[in-house]
């Protein structure tokens, strides 16, 4: 499994670490996990968490396949004009 | 059929070609409706009374009289828009800066509305509704803000994103960070750090057309609502959010827009409207004055950004770190985290850090405006890059070029960047002859880049052939730069026919499926790649009646230049049937043909672009003209190159306005003062040059046909680089934008002294 990476306003929700040991094959299993041992996460996958893979953004799809070699970055989701 | 969009690198006939916009002679000659050309019968007016007040308690409302004048036929308060979703904060500020409840938080925030059966009623009846206040101390400016004994605007606001929680409630709503390595070791490597505080003014979209709606609510519990916007479904959900009704009986029609920006991806009056009309059982029209859409639409932040970056003496900057505080209006929003997120985007940099702090102040609803809040961290960042490099002595190109982001460079708000344009935008702008040409006597040559995420999103797009083989693209997305344009190219181009075959329409709430609003550069980028998916669908449909028209196998048919070819050498002779042909048998080989797609359009490409200005400062009055200016940008794949240059030269020309001339200037009073055209001066043609623009054309592999956003980009560098090319000019550097006449002139003064 890929390192997951976190961005800094999500850090206190999982004691303050950079990066998650979570095995998931999809965004989904993933953001379902990150609540379950993470609960203050809650919040902000509520307010919509971004998945980066590989660098491309992923706001919605939770179908998504997450390489196992893959760089995986969660980011807020954004909104633009 | 798999919704495969990855890039493929096909060749084009119609994409890339500069037909006129289907859209183009309604709006020239006055028949395109915009949100308040619709009339109903029976329609009321509706007006809003709004608070002269920057911050007041509402002690109480009295409505009697209005609702008693001749003519009147309701009259409204927060009492008839109660909160229907109890616990979502979101949705209750939403609601609260529509119609304020306890309290007014800024100069404009309505607190009751009227429905009439003309103006003039409205108007009296406005002026016979008695409110009366306790008036609050307030705070209009970012800095002043967060200061500790500042005026509050939220007693239950504590910071988010501290650790340890906060005890006491401040205006600063939330914190975030980005970022990577160790600054400090950074700068203990570099040769040189500057550091600097840089200030931006809040500014307006500016839209054209004023905020525009009519509603129309039935006893039955249905609803319409026509309305000027960037997004009808979005709407559609929040008003019927908003008024507890069920989201499918809310049909939502969207007009042509008059220009929105990111100021009409948000309700405003809509939800008021709807609540006249069912409270009057009449069709409500409410169309905002010019003084209302900037005293109470939503308007960007005010920023005050500190920054620091350090570099080696050969260019390499060994670390930046920013600290930006944006203000947010009443409520939180993710503005400085925007600004966090981008500022440094452009660059590799082994060390990085940004801290945003979200800023409540007694202004209006801060809202998206066109790449929202990375011109502001561009122009702070851009401007100190400029300035180190003249202090090292290398040119502010080259600088740029060799500390560019690329392929596989750790971005500064965090995962590793694919295939990119920031490289290419700046190699292609130091080969431009604009960076060469001979500058005149007080003139100054500024350049810089900028970033914008780009995204996709949920889309829904449908298109039917018609008996005579001509093709309607129903679309969900709306059009705000020329999209019905491009999406009939890509239709034609899948199809194979010619581009006046096809007409693009934007259906109503009720015509296609959910679709996001128009934003984040996504309406072309999304609709596109939904449009290539239904006529490929189309297509296989076609093939199926062609098989069927020749009895043949349907293995044995394929597509090309817009006809079903058999192949083979039993069918190969087989004259070859063209869509029309095809069309007009549908009846008797399957009925109607269309193709459908709904995806999520992610993968959207990032942008970069880098811009080039020329100014002339007049030292004895302060006053500047920008004289020359070019844009450089990544489109990943012009679909139309007129409207992606359209694009290009619109943000420019908005982003040069916020510059030099646009700002909201408060008074001590916490009131506007400068609501109009006349005050708040966005460029007209005659104060700027014909915008020079080149497309770069970096294909984006998650798009089939390469695309990349291209509507927000454009406004990120020219903050920056006009500041670069004025400092350059009055030979001080320029902290403030706008870089009004009295501001320049200050600092020329300022510098001799």
């Amino acid at each position: 499994m890929a390192e997951i990476k976190v961005w800094g306003g999500l850090r206190p929700a999982i004691g303050g670490a950079a990066t998650l040991d979570i095995e998931a094959s999809t965004i989904r299993e993933l953001l379902r996990k990150l609540e379950e041992q993470y609960p203050d996460t809650a919040p902000f996958i509520e307010a919509g968490i971004a998945v980066s893979i590989d660098g491309v953004i992923y706001r919605d799809s939770w179908g998504q396949k997450l390489p196992s070699s893959a760089e995986i970055y969660l980011l807020p989701r954004i909104e633009g004009g | 059929m798999s919704n495969n969009t990855k890039f493929t690198g096909q060749s084009f006939k119609s994409v890339g070609t500069r037909p006129l916009r289907p859209d183009g002679l309604d709006k020239v000659t006055g028949r395109a409706r915009y949100g308040a050309d619709i009339q109903l019968p029976g329609q009321l007016t509706a007006l809003i009374l709004r608070s002269p007040h920057a911050h007041a308690t509402i002690k109480s409302i009295d409505t009697s009289k209005a609702e008693k004048l001749k003519g009147v036929k309701a009259v409204l308060t927060s009492a008839d828009l109660p909160d229907k979703n109890k616990g979502d904060q979101d949705l209750f500020d939403i609601l609260d800066n529509c119609m304020a409840r306890k309290k007014v938080l800024y100069d404009g925030h309505s607190v009751a509305a009227v429905a009439a059966i003309d103006a003039v009623t409205a108007r009296a009846a406005l002026k016979l509704i008695k409110v009366e206040y306790a008036i609050l101390p307030h705070v209009t400016d970012v800095d002043e803000a967060v200061k500790p004994k500042a005026p509050l605007l939220n007693r239950k606001c504590i910071t988010q994103g501290v650790e340890p929680t906060p005890k006491k409630a401040s205006n600063v709503a939330k914190r975030t960070e980005f970022g990577h390595g160790n600054t400090e070791t950074g700068f203990a490597e570099a040769d040189f750090v500057k550091e600097r505080n840089f200030k931006t003014e809040q500014t307006h979209q500016g839209y054209i057309e004023p905020h525009a709606c009519v509603a129309s609510y039935s006893p039955d519990g249905t609803a319409e609502l026509w309305v000027c916007t960037q997004g009808h479904f979005v709407f559609r959900q929040q008003c019927a959010a908003l008024l507890g009704m069920d989201v499918s009986k809310l049909r939502v029609t969207p007009t042509e827009i008059g220009g929105g920006f990111g100021g009409k991806t948000h309700v405003w009056a809509e939800p008021v409207a709807l609540a006249l009309s069912r409270k009057a059982n009449r069709p409500v029209k409410l169309v905002m004055s010019r003084e209302e859409v900037f005293r109470a639409s939503g308007p960007t932040s005010a920023t005050s950004i500190d920054i620091k970056i350090g570099i080696t003496k050969d260019g390499t900057i060994t670390a930046g770190d920013a600290t930006l505080r944006y203000s947010n209006g009443p409520y939180v929003g993710p503005w400085a985290m925007l600004g966090a997120m981008t500022a440094f985007a452009c660059y590799d940099l082994k060390n990085v850090r940004t801290v945003g702090y979200e800023v409540l102040v007694n202004r209006p609803k801060t809202t998206a405006y066109r790449a929202p809040s990375a011109p502001m961290a561009a122009f702070a960042v851009e401007s100190v890059i400029d300035e180190l490099a003249a202090e090292i002595g290398m040119d502010p190109v080259e600088v740029r070029i060799k500390n560019a982001a690329k392929e596989g460079s750790q971005s500064s708000y965090g995962p590793v960047y694919g295939p990119i344009g920031i490289g290419p935008t700046l190699e292609a702008a130091q080969k431009h002859p604009h960076m060469s040409a001979k500058l005149g006597k007080n003139q100054g040559r500024g350049m810089a880049c900028g970033f914008w995420f780009n995204f996709g999103g949920q889309t829904c797009t449908d298109l039917n052939i018609a008996p005579d083989g001509t093709v309607t693209l129903t679309v969900g997305t709306i059009d705000v730069g020329g999209a019905r344009a491009s999406l009939s190219l890509i239709a034609a181009e899948e199809l194979g026919i010619s581009y006046e075959d096809v007409k693009a329409v934007v259906g109503d709430t009720t015509s296609v499926g959910y679709n996001d609003m128009t934003d984040g550069s996504r309406g072309t980028f999304s609709s596109s790649m939904a449009t290539i998916i239904a006529a490929r669908n189309a297509i296989s449909i076609l093939k199926e009646r062609a098989a069927t028209m020749w009895e043949i196998p349907v293995d044995k048919v394929i597509w090309e230049e817009g006809h079903a070819k058999a192949t083979g050498k039993k069918h190969g002779n087989l004259a070859p049937l063209s869509l029309a042909e095809i069309a007009a048998e549908a009846p008797n080989t399957g009925g109607p043909i269309a193709g459908h797609n709904e995806l999520v359009a992610d993968g959207a490409g990032v942008s970069f672009a880098t811009h080039i200005c020329d100014v002339e400062v007049d030292r004895e009055t302060g006053r500047t003209k920008v004289v020359r200016y070019t844009v450089i940008q990544d489109a990943g794949k012009a679909v139309h190159p007129t409207y992606v240059e359209g694009q290009y030269q619109g943000g420019a020309a908005q982003g040069i306005g916020w510059a030099l001339n646009e700002e909201y200037i408060y008074g001590d009073d916490g009131r506007l003062q400068n609501p109009g055209f006349l005050d708040y001066r966005i460029p007209v043609c005659s104060d700027l040059p014909m915008i020079d623009t080149q497309i770069l054309e970096i294909p984006n592999p998650n798009h089939p046909y390469g695309v990349r956003g291209v509507g927000e980009t454009s406004i990120v560098p020219p903050l920056a680089a006009v500041a670069n090319a004025v400092s350059n000019a009055a030979g001080v550097r320029m902290t403030h934008v706008p870089m009004s006449a009295p501001r320049i002139l200050k600092a020329i003064d300022s510098a001799q002294d």
